[in-house]
């Protein structure tokens, strides 16, 4: 599915020394895994994603989505960001619909699309409002309902519940889950939370930093669906300290 | 009980606003009332003569008399005329020119430097060369205008269109927009609220840009008969041509506020904000 081979970035920097964002990195995902990135800021996880996204150029290496190399933005992708970015100009389904204009597909055909992503993700008769008129967490529903709307094949998923206090977090968590187990996508979800990362993965990939690189890939083994209570598990909590341990040793907190 | 507790104060809030709100406009008509008053009595005491300061009596019996002569009206519309006109093909102008330097990194480097250079020319300086090159007609005054009102336009569009977040851009770009669609699905909404300030500068130097022009070299026009009251010392008759073209500013400026309000609809603050703030 997405086969990523000898990864690097180097950032040019006015001082002269250039900075490497991602050394060698090498990632395969396979079709309708979820796969979450965790690692401490300065890692090149947000690098990673927005070579992936084909907004940011990398150095070296080579990006392979079903076969097809990624060096520019494709349609086979979806993103969703840190932040919402919505148009506040535009109404929740004219937001929902941007990727579609973009991209010249018809209308008619996916704003039924929309409709049923806005059931999907909780936002039914919400068509017509405004995003100031929501709140951060359906905000942030709406990005996920916009990045899947031209039924992309992978999710590219940036720290997409950062700005959420914790219990709107834990709950978008849920729903993400049941839109992956509903839509069958691939999923790469990056996050500074590792409790988010174990929950969410079939298989973590802890990064570190100086220069940004892989420092281990570790599958989790955990039964689905997964609710809640798992977090409070011994086996999770033992999946939480080995990739704390990743951090620890340089005595950083993530 | 608790619906008691919450609709309480904030209903006491409500009213305390629109009581602040009334006793404001109050005090502001009868500062107006104050100046008016006293004015007139200033005049009366010193007896100072009509020709330096005439008594905002006799500026409205002036006001009056021009109102119910047809001539006057002629031109209110020149003026009129030329301050739209000079409007309208200032801000065409000034959003191709911004847009384009705003969408093209070459035209920034290239055309920005002397865009900048030029708005540090005072236009009045150039408005006698440009009678000379226009005419004492209206099509000089027209460009006059236009030259006033392109900068700020051309200005606050360039700013409005850099103000764009990359993170939005990045998302756009993500879903494999172009840079034209970037252009219109975002930056150009981005730069409304910039552009919309820069149109409310514009519309008042418009009307000093007409006038100006009028005073230089002109056959009709609110500033043609202002110099010619000035010549005959008839200094009521000037203070009301002052009033009217005041009234054409405030118009204009009002004019440009509501279609703001209308385009840019999702900048205007929520009614919520709007009564807390107050």
């Amino acid at each position: 599915m997405i086969s990523v081979k000898e990864l690097n970035k180097t950032y040019a920097t006015r001082e002269g020394a250039p900075i490497h964002a991602l050394s060698n990195v090498s990632l395969e995902i396979t079709q309708g895994e979820f796969v979450t990135v965790v690692g401490p800021s300065g890692c090149g996880k947000t690098t990673l994603l927005k070579i992936l996204a084909g907004v940011l150029k990398k150095s070296s290496g080579t990006i392979l989505v079903n076969g097809n190399p990624i060096n520019a933005p494709s349609r086979q992708l979806g993103v969703v960001f840190q932040e919402p970015l919505l148009l506040p100009w535009r109404n929740i389904l004219q937001n929902i619909m941007v990727p579609i204009e973009i991209q010249g597909r018809d209308r008619a055909t996916f704003s039924a699309a929309a409709q049923q992503l806005l059931s999907l993700v909780g936002l039914e008769g919400f068509e017509q409002k405004y995003p100031r008129e929501l709140s951060g967490g359906m905000q942030q529903r709406v990005g996920i309902a916009r990045a899947l709307i031209h039924d992309p094949d992978l999710l590219l998923m940036d720290e997409p519940f950062g700005a959420l206090d914790a219990m709107t977090r834990d709950q978008m968590n849920l729903e993400l889950m049941d839109i992956w187990s509903q839509k069958k996508k691939t999923v790469l979800l990056i996050t500074h939370s590792i409790a988010e990362a174990v929950f969410l993965a079939d298989r973590i990939v802890v990064m570190s930093p100086r220069p940004g690189r892989i420092a281990e890939i570790i599958v989790v083994d955990l039964p689905r669906p997964r609710h809640l209570e798992i977090i409070n598990s011994d086996v999770f909590g033992a999946y939480v300290r080995r990739v704390r341990a990743h951090f620890g040793a340089r005595g950083m907190n993530a | 009980m608790t619906d008691g507790f919450s609709t309480g104060p904030k209903a006491d809030s409500a009213l305390v606003a629109t009581l602040k709100h009334r006793l404001e406009i109050g005090v502001s008509l009868l500062l107006f009332v104050v100046l008016v008053v006293g004015w007139e009595a200033i005049v009366w005491i010193f007896s100072i003569p009509s020709i330096v300061l005439p008594t905002p009596t006799a500026i409205v019996k002036a006001l009056w008399v021009n109102l119910n002569t047809g001539r006057f009206y002629y031109h209110v519309g020149v003026t009129l005329w030329e301050i739209l006109a000079g409007f309208a093909i200032g801000t065409v102008m000034g959003l191709v020119v911004g847009i384009s330097i705003g969408q093209w990194k070459i035209l920034e480097n290239t055309i920005y430097p002397y865009v900048v250079g030029f708005q540090t020319v005072p236009k009045v300086a150039i408005a006698p060369l440009i009678i000379i090159w226009f005419g004492y007609g209206l099509a000089s005054k027209i460009v006059i205008t236009a030259l006033i009102v392109f900068f700020p336009v051309c200005v606050s569009c360039i700013a409005g269109m850099h103000a764009a977040p990359q993170q939005q851009i990045d998302m756009l770009r993500s879903f494999t927009a172009t840079r034209w669609q970037i252009f219109r699905i975002f930056k150009l909404q981005t730069a409304l609220p910039y552009i919309f300030a820069g149109l409310d500068v514009a519309a008042v130097l418009a009307v000093i840009g007409a006038i100006v022009g009028e005073f230089i070299g002109s056959q009709g026009g609110l500033g043609y008969i202002l110099l010619q009251r000035n010549f005959s010392m008839d200094t009521a008759g000037s203070f009301a041509i002052v009033i009217v073209l005041s009234l054409i500013g405030i118009v204009l400026h009002q004019m440009v506020n509501i279609l703001r309000r209308y385009i840019v609809f999702w900048m205007e603050p929520e009614e919520t904000l709007e009564s807390e703030s107050a």
